[in-house]
Formats: structure tokens, sequence, C-alpha cells
């Protein structure tokens, strides 16, 4: 009898055991592998996925955008908008047991703002002092009204470590190992092979997150990223293959899970940054305007995106409420290009391009070369490896590029740094002192309505200059394992793991 | 024979300081900024200067150079400019992963390679020597990356058998890490067994063409016998020496086996290092991989002139 | 010139004629020296072969499968897999051939020098050759490609310059045994100079194991090639080679199996065409040499 009742129970704890394990951790396979793991000197889009179940922030988004509270519990601006003054959760503790506080965010914010070799320093600038007048109340003083302040306390400048993690001043004691207080902690990272995190038991909605383990695989070949989700090594995979997407959709086996992104795929052009500007035919704003008109966004769509690649016209994607309805994607005009360029005094054009040497690029690359030669305008195919390129843009030494934003979720971050005369990345040194003074005035104002219609300004001036040009808006594909439930995607392309559980 | 070793050591350290100047050239000759390249979307120039100076990129060269030289002395290898780890932990973690790899690559390429190269060279100018020749031949002559892709497709995707790609280490699941490192192991074996069967065949054609072959023979011994004890015992040692240097270039060079299915590896991080532009892990890694090698061909002709007692008091 | 060192033993050219003859009765040699002729056959002939435009893209016809308009399918932009295969039958030989030349142009002079002249030079020369052996040859070639830019052109310079170590090597043990030869010898005793000694009796001798050797390199070679494509540093596309065709075909091997398979294929038969061909001159010109 009592042996009998051992038995059972044995048994039950190993079925339990079993299916236990079976449910423990969440397999994640990444694109890169992610840089440092400092939310302050972070650089890369991967890097942020791990920080969304490793650090929690002040505020965070919503699948429209809308902020809603995470370590804030709410907030509320100043009658004259120099005052942001947030109510912070008192429940909430760090990975080592340190308290959340008032003191632990200032000591954050400060540390964003003067850390040498600090990514986040540009853009939460406008804050000029901080309060703490109680342990769950901080107050930010800005020099001047700050419309994307919220939007980069959404993000990497807004996530908080325990301030004993770095009160050494070492910064790379907390790239090694960082102490946040999300709803994972760090375990373990080893370089190019994988990130392990582990249930923090103590975090305020624990009970919302259902693994005892969350694994990052960094994968960077999407074949075998896609393989290893086939075969059942990893749960979720980032960045899908377009070409894949017809496979994945029909393998009973796998869910097909995309949303619409925040960012795009844009041709840039060299027009006064160094001697290569001087003899690029692409100075000229009309070789520029006949370009576009020979692009048909449809197809790259198509034959390259497989249907995601959603063609773009303005730097603010459909899902943003900036998003203006006045510039829908234009459609090729071979007769209309070839009369602009033969307004600009030419016949045909020649230049260089160069773009990333991935295998989507250049396909998107080979397809706007054909297309363009229908207008006369011959682009010289110069695939580029991604570190070399980057250095040529800087240094001026290209005439027509192509690059990848991968969005923000504030309007500012997807244009004011590469259309702005001193832009950090606006290295085909475009200047427009109109557009400077309309997008400096767009950062002030915090009613939508009203800054959407100085970006509508704004948007006049460039799409005629046409500094650069979209073809298409990233899109953020995931593919999942059918076992996987109840994974949602943002159009942030973060991985929020709230809800999410193994069948 | 100390002296031996002493020597080959002597000698080796100019060799080492020449790889170290040649790689750390690299930096001047690659094109892009490495700070640019770290830096991504995010581009603060107040922060791209302060990593030029933290990182001593706007020094002289030779400057660089005479304070790399000058860690390492004290054991540091500088720490990957991308990610901040230590080189040093780099190299401890991924060098057992590639030793694991090589090893298992280099066991499947004896069991195939040897016994089949011994029978080549018996059966010279038959049919099923010049077809085993053939079979070494197409070995050596499979692109490894092609082979990584079709052996994944069957394998992992179609039948389902084994991963299809990372890597777990024995210390944690042994059987999970021998399935990961399987089909890796096969494909690095490939080209190596068929080298180690060719080598084995010239060697044991060397062995068998002696004179005391023949005594053995007159004598009455079984032909077995004459194969395996007498011609292989001497063809051996080419042999072995062949598989010092084979575990060497094994140890540095599955780049693309790597890149392919997902191993975190020495050349995969090497690949890697070169297209980030982290010189750091560049230079460290060349490094280790040339003391590596040169301490494994020392072994192998120490090994070689151990058996080889004529040779000793060369 | 010669006639003054008529009585000097000078290598017998009915050897040569021993060797064709061992050449032509090797099977493997023979089928090599054939599939390489069909390749090369198809790369001068390419052209007239192919039947469409490589290069044209064809936005309605991505990825089918083979048929009879299409023999080998297309690809991911519409591209006529089979003109494709047969126009980059030539990157991949002109890979082959022309590393191996520069390996050759680098190599051998630098060798013969060093086997030559000995003493510091040769101490130099042999400790730089050390060094580059000990860089795996793909990170060197991976390094250089990485610095010239992203080309078929600078691919071959990479992987010249990185094997020419190995030509090296073997030409100064080359001409480290033939330095000790009677001909030599008395050659350098009668006052001849060293450049003439160089080129008229040293060379022809090591020549034998040179072309050897070159012909397996040329092997080794088309597969760097084809590595350094499938890592995005060689041949460009849109224009066709095989390593590339398989670098982009590796997206698609569920829906276009053929666009990996056959360029996969190809360099296959290539190569070991070349190692058949290396084989059998071996056997041919001196079967006594090791690997």
């Amino acid at each position: 009898m009592m042996g009998k009742f051992v038995w059972t129970a044995g048994g039950a704890l190993l079925c339990a055991a079993t299916v236990c394990s079976a449910a423990q951790s969440l397999r994640i396979g990444l694109q890169e592998d992610p840089d440092t793991l400092d939310p302050v000197r972070a650089r890369t889009y991967v890097s942020r996925i791990v920080f969304t179940s490793l650090c929690d922030k002040l505020v965070d988004i919503d699948q429209k955008l809308q902020f809603v509270p995470q370590l804030a519990q709410s907030w509320a601006w100043g009658p004259d908008h120099k005052t942001l003054t947030f109510k912070l959760r008192t429940d909430v503790v760090f990975h080592d047991g340190t308290p959340f506080n008032a003191e632990a965010a200032k000591a954050n914010l400060e540390r964003a703002l003067t850390l040498k070799g600090s990514q986040r320093r540009n853009e939460i600038k406008s804050i000029e002092s901080i309060e703490t007048p109680d342990a769950g109340t901080l107050v930010l003083h800005l020099a001047q009204p700050d419309a994307t302040l919220l939007a980069q306390l959404s993000d990497r400048a807004g996530m908080m470590l325990s301030p004993k993690s770095f009160a050494d001043g070492d910064p790379s004691t907390v790239s090694r190992h960082p102490v946040c207080s999300g709803p994972y902690e760090f375990v373990k990272r080893v370089q190019n092979d994988r990130i392990e995190l582990k249930k923090f038991d103590r975090y305020y909605d624990a009970k919302d997150f259902h693994f005892d383990r969350v694994v990052f695989l960094p994968i960077p070949d999407t074949t075998v990223r896609l393989q290893n989700l086939r075969s059942g090594g990893i749960d979720i995979l980032e960045r899908l293959n377009p070409s894949d997407i017809k496979e994945v959709k029909g393998d009973a086996s796998l869910k097909f899970n995309p949303v619409a992104g925040l960012g795009y795929q844009e041709i840039f052009f060299n027009i006064n940054n160094g001697p290569k500007a001087k003899d690029n035919p692409f100075a000229n704003k009309l070789v520029r305007q006949a370009f576009q008109l020979t692009i048909d966004r449809d197809a790259i769509n198509q034959v390259v995106g497989n249907g995601i690649y959603e063609p773009a016209q303005q730097p603010f994607p459909p899902a943003s409420p900036y998003h203006n309805d006045k510039y829908p994607p234009m459609k090729p005009d071979i007769a209309k290009a070839k009369a602009l360029l033969k307004q600009a005094g030419f016949t045909t054009v020649e230049a260089n391009f160069s773009f990333g040497n991935t295998t989507i690029s250049a396909s998107i690359a080979e397809m706007l070369q054909a297309m363009a030669a229908q207008a006369g305008i011959r682009l010289n195919l110069r695939p580029t490896e991604y570190a070399a390129m980057l250095s040529e843009e800087a240094a001026g030494n290209f005439q027509v590029d192509m690059r990848g934003w991968s969005g923000r979720v504030d309007p500012d971050g997807n244009i004011f740094v590469f259309v702005t005369c001193d832009g950090s990345l606006n290295d085909g040194k475009y200047c427009n002192p109109k557009v400077d003074e309309l997008l400096k005035q767009a950062r002030t104002v915090l009613d939508v309505e009203g800054r959407k219609a100085v970006y509508g300004q704004a948007q006049d001036i460039l799409q005629q200059d046409l500094p650069k040009f979209y073809i298409y808006y990233q899109p953020w594909p995931f593919a999942t394992r059918k076992q996987v439930q109840g994974f949602k995607p943002y159009p942030d392309g973060m991985i929020r793991l709230r809800g999410v559980s193994l069948s | 024979m100390f002296r031996l070793i002493l020597r080959r050591i002597v000698v080796a350290i100019p060799t080492l300081i020449l790889v170290s100047m040649m790689i750390f050239s690299l930096q001047k000759i690659l094109p892009g900024d490495p700070v640019l390249a770290m830096a991504g979307e995010e581009r603060d120039p107040a922060v791209l200067e302060f990593l030029r100076e933290k990182y001593r990129l706007n020094d002289p060269l030779p400057q660089q150079y005479l304070a790399w030289v000058r860690e390492v002395a004290q054991g540091n290898l500088g720490i990957s400019l991308r990610t901040e780890i230590p080189v040093t932990i780099l190299i401890a973690q991924k060098l057992p992963v590639t030793i694991q790899l090589a090893s298992m690559a280099i066991v499947f390429s004896v069991l195939i390679g040897i016994p089949l190269g011994i029978l080549a060279a018996v059966r010279k100018g038959t049919r099923s020597e010049f077809g085993i020749n053939l079979f070494a031949l197409s070995g050596m002559s499979i692109p490894n990356f092609w082979l990584g892709i079709l052996l994944i497709m069957l394998v992992s995707v179609h039948w389902r058998l084994l991963p299809a790609s990372g890597f777990v280490p024995p210390t944690q699941d042994f059987w999970l890490s021998m399935k990961t490192s399987l089909l890796p192991a096969i494909v690095l074996a490939t080209a190596i067994s068929a080298y180690l069967l060719r080598h084995t065949r010239s060697a044991m054609l060397e062995a068998l063409r002696a004179d005391y072959i023949r005594t053995a023979r007159a004598k009455g011994a079984p032909e077995w016998s004459v194969i395996l004890r007498h011609a292989l015992r001497n063809a051996l040692m080419p042999i072995v020496t062949l598989v010092t240097i084979l575990f060497g270039e094994l140890l540095a060079g599955a780049v693309l086996t790597e890149q392919i299915f997902g191993i975190p590896g020495f050349g995969k991080l090497l690949v890697d290092a070169v297209f980030n532009r982290d010189y750091a892990v560049v230079q460290g890694v060349v490094l280790c991989i040339a003391v590596g090698f040169i301490a494994l061909t020392l072994l192998a002709d120490v090994l070689y002139i151990l058996v080889n007692p004529r040779l000793r008091n060369a | 010139m010669t006639s003054s060192f008529s009585v000097i033993p000078v290598p017998a050219p009915r050897r040569r004629n021993r060797s064709w003859a061992k050449f032509r009765h090797n099977r493997s040699a023979m089928l090599g020296a054939v599939i390489i002729l069909f390749f090369v056959a198809v790369a001068i002939c390419a052209p007239w072969i192919a039947g469409q435009d490589p290069l044209k893209v064809g936005f309605t016809a991505i990825r089918k499968a083979p048929s009879a308009l299409h023999w080998f399918g297309t690809d991911e932009l519409g591209r006529d897999l089979f003109s494709r295969m047969v126009y980059g039958a030539r990157a991949s030989l002109l890979a082959g051939t022309v590393s191996v030349l520069i390996a050759l142009a680098v190599g051998v002079p630098l060798g013969l020098i060093s086997g030559y002249f000995g003493g510091l030079l040769d101490g130099c020369i042999s400790r730089v050759t050390e060094a580059l052996f000990s860089i795996p040859f793909l990170i060197l070639a991976i390094a250089l490609a990485a610095f010239l830019g992203p080309s078929l052109t600078n691919a071959m310079i990479a992987i010249g310059v990185s094997a020419s170590p190995l030509f090296i090597r073997l030409a100064r043990g080359q001409v480290l045994a033939v330095r000790r030869e009677d001909y030599v010898q008395s050659t350098r005793s009668l006052g001849a100079s060293d450049l003439r000694i160089i080129l008229r009796h040293v060379l022809p001798n090591i020549m034998p194991a040179l072309i050897v050797q070159a012909t397996i390199q040329i092997a080794v070679a088309i597969i760097a090639e084809a590595s350094l494509s499938f890592l995005g540093l060689g041949l460009q596309p849109p224009e066709p080679s095989w390593g590339s065709m398989l670098n982009t075909g590796k997206n698609f091997m569920t829906q276009a199996p053929w666009m990996s398979i056959l360029p996969g294929c190809a360099i296959f038969l290539v190569v070991f065409g070349f190692n058949l061909l290396g084989d059998g001159l071996r056997d041919a010109l001196d079967p006594r040499q090791e690997d």
C-alpha cells in the first residue's frame, strides 16, 4: 500500500518534472550577437531585445505606440512643459536585492548624461536637473520643452540599473554582469553563442511570466535560424527571410507572426560631402527626382519582400500617428523621369551605388539597377562590407548609398539626425536652414496634431529637395513554433514575454 | 634532443614577432574605422572620440604595438572592442569547443583514412585501389560549406535526426553535445580523411618496398602480419606527423564549417572579429593560433625523432 | 652557349618522353584532363552555349524549377540559371588559375633566392614564410580580401598572396636538393653567373614539382574563391560566379534547391578534375614525390 503510494507519488512528480522542464526555457534566435549589455552604451537592435526581458524602464509602449506605465506609475508635464514629474512604483527591487526608488532613478539618469562614452547623452540632454522630493517621486527639469523625452525614457535611456552595480565607476563591470529590475535576471553570456537569463521571482508581476529560463542564441544565417526553428532548437526567431514566408505559412508546426515596424530602407545621396560630391550627378535635385520616378516599390515588395516590404514615401510609417496621407508612395513614371533628366541637361548619367553585401540588399540593388537603366541612369553596383561602408559614408567617399534604419518610437528619431545640417547620420551633408528650423521646432511641440503639422511643412520641402528617398518600411517578421502561445509582436520589434507560454 | 627543442623555440620567437606585427598592421590597411563600426546606428561624435582615445586608436601604430606587447607579456591580451569581454576569456570559452570538434574530426579521419590507405597500398594497381583513390579525391574536392548545407537540409530538417546548429558543451549534456558536434565533425573529417588516406597509402607503399619486408615474407610470415606488424609500424611515423599537423590546422581553419553550423569556436570568432574590425580579438586569437601551430609542429618533429633514433643526433 | 658544357651531364630529354607516355596511360590523369578541358571549353564558348542573357532579370519568373525553357531553372531574380552557370565557369576557372599564377610569381623567385643563396637572406625569408604559415590560410585570404574590397580581382590577389608561402617553401626545398647536384657544382666552378645557373639549370629541374603542386593548388584556389564568395567577399552580383551563386542559393534551400545544388556540383567536378590531373602529373613526373 505504502509502496504503491510512493510509486504513484514518485511517478506523478516525475511527470510533473518532465512537463515542467518542458516549459522551463524559452529559446530565442537572434540575427546578430548583441554588443555590450550596458544600456547606457549599447548600440544594437538585438541588445534591446535582451534588455526588454532584463531591464525595466520608466515607461513602456503598447502596440499602438502609446506610453504605458512600467517603473513609473504615472507622469505629468508642468504647465510650461519644462518639468516632467514621475510617480514611481514603490514595490520594485533590483536583481541584487537593493530597492528601486527616486534616488536610484536619479543615479541612472545622471550616469546616462555624464558617463564617458555614454550613447544616451544626446537622447536626454534636454534634462538640466533632477529632483527627488521623496522616494516615490522623480522630477526632471528641462532646458526647453522636449516632445521626444518620454519616448527616450521608454527605451535604453530610461532603463534602470542597480546603482550599487555601477558604483565602482568601471563600465565593463556592468556590461559583463548587468543588474537591473526586469522580470528576468542575468545568468551568463558566451560571446557569439548565447545569453542566458533566469526568472526573477521577486519581480512585481512575476506571475505573468511563465519561463524559468530565457536563452538568446545569435544565429546569423537566416536559413540556419529557420532550420533551428523547424527542428525545435529554438522557439522564436526574429527577422525571418521574406523568401521563407510561404514555407512557414505552409508548415503546420510553425506560426508566422509579423508586425509593421518603425524603420525603413532608404537611398541617400552625397550632395555636399567632400570631393566625390562635386562630380556626383545626383548632387542635382532633378536627377534625384528622376531616379525616384524609375522605382517600382510594389515590384520590390513582391519579388524581394514577398508582400511584407510595404512601400514607403516618408520617414513615418503608417503605424505612427505622424504618418501624413499627403504623401502616398509614388508610382514609377519612366517618361517623366527621362524628361526630368533632360531638364537637368543629361541624356544618361552614371554613378556608383554602394550597399551592404547581404543577399537581400544585393537583390534590391540589382532590381534598382535594372529599373533605373530604363531612364538612362546607369548604376555601378558596389557591394561593400558593412564596416567599410560606414567609414566611406562618414568620409563622403560615396555617390549613392542604400541603408536601413531600425526606427524609433518618436518621429524625431526617424528624421532629425538624417537631414539637419549637423545631423550625425547626415552623411550626404544636405543642409537647408528652413528644414533645421522646422525640425527643431517640432521637438518642442507636445501636441500630436500640432507637431504633425510642423513635420508636414518640413516634408513639403524634403519631398522636393529629396536628399534621400524611402523604399519600404522595415517589418519585423517573427516566426514561432506552434506551441508558443500569447506572443504579440510590437512595432518596435521587441519581444515582450508577459503572458507568453509554451503549450 | 633537448638542444633541438630549445633551438626550435628560439627560432620560433622572431616568427611570432613577425606574425604579431603582420596582424597588427591589419589595423592600418583594413579600411573602416573600428569605432564607427562599433557605433553602428548611434553616432555621437563625443562618444566616438572617447572610444578612439580609450583604445589608443589615435596613437601612432608603433606606439600602439609596443603597448600591446607590454600587455601580452603580462598575460593580458586586451578586451573585445565590441563587447568588452577580455580576449583571454573568449579564448578560454572557444578553445575547448574547437578542440572537441577537431578531435572528433581526427578520430573519424583516422578510422576511415588509415585502414583505407593501407588497403589502397596493398592493392596497388587494382581496381579497388583506383576506386579508393577516387573516393579520397572526392573527399578533397567537395566544398565543405556546401556539404554542410546539404547535410543540414537532409539530416536536421528532413529527417529531424540531429540539431541544425549550435553547440552544447559535454559538461552540460554529453549526448546532446555529441549530437551537435556530429555533423560539423563529419564535414571537417571529409577532407582530412582524404589527405590521411593518401598519405597513409604513400607511406605504406614506401614501407612495403623495404628489404626487411621481403625477408619477412621469405621467412614465411603470414601476409597480414607483414602488412600490419612490419610495414605499418614503419609507416606510422609520417602518418602521426601528418595527424599532428592536421590537428593544428583544424584548430585554426574550420572557419566555414563553424559559420554554417553556428559553432562558437575559434574560426567563427576570428572571422566575425575581422568583419567587425575587432582588432584586439584578431590580434589575440591569431597570436594564440600561431603559438599553438608552432607548438604542434614542434611536437610532430619531436615524435618523429623519438621514433627514428638515427635522426636523434642531428 | 651549351657547347662548352657538353661534357656535363644535363638531365636527358628522354625522361620527358617517358613521362608523357606514363601520363597518357594514367587513367586518373586522363579523366582529370578531360573534365578540365570540358569546363574550359564551356567557359570559352559561353556566349554560344548559354542561350540566354545571364544578367537579364525576370520578375515574373523567379525561382522557377528546371524546365524546357530554363534547363537549370531560375534564380531569385528570375535569371536563367543555366546561362549563369555557364558564364560562372569563367569566373571560377579564372580565379583558380590567376591566383596560382600570382602565388607562383611571388613564391618561386623568393624560394629560389632563399634556397640558392642561403645565409641571412634565407633566414629572413624563411622566418617570414613561417609567420605566414602560422596564420590560417583562409583568415589571411579573408583579411586581405576585406582590405582590398569585395571583387573577383581582389579575391584572386588575396588567395594568390596567401598561397605563396607554399611555393616559397616548395621552391626552396627543391633548390636545396638540386643545388648539390654535380652539374650545378661544375657549372658554378666554371664561372657561370648565379642567375644563369638558376634560370637554365635549377629552374627546369624543379619544374615538375612546381607543376604538380600548382595543379593541386588550382583546386584549392577554386574552393577558396567559392569560400570567399560564400562570405560575401568574392565576385559580386549581378555577375555570376559559382561561389556567389551558392551564397545566394543557400537562402532558398527549400524553395529552390537547384540554386545551391547545381553550382556546388560544378565546383566539385572542376576541383575533382584538377585533383585528378595533379595526381596523374605527380605519378608521371615523379612517382616518389610525397605530399
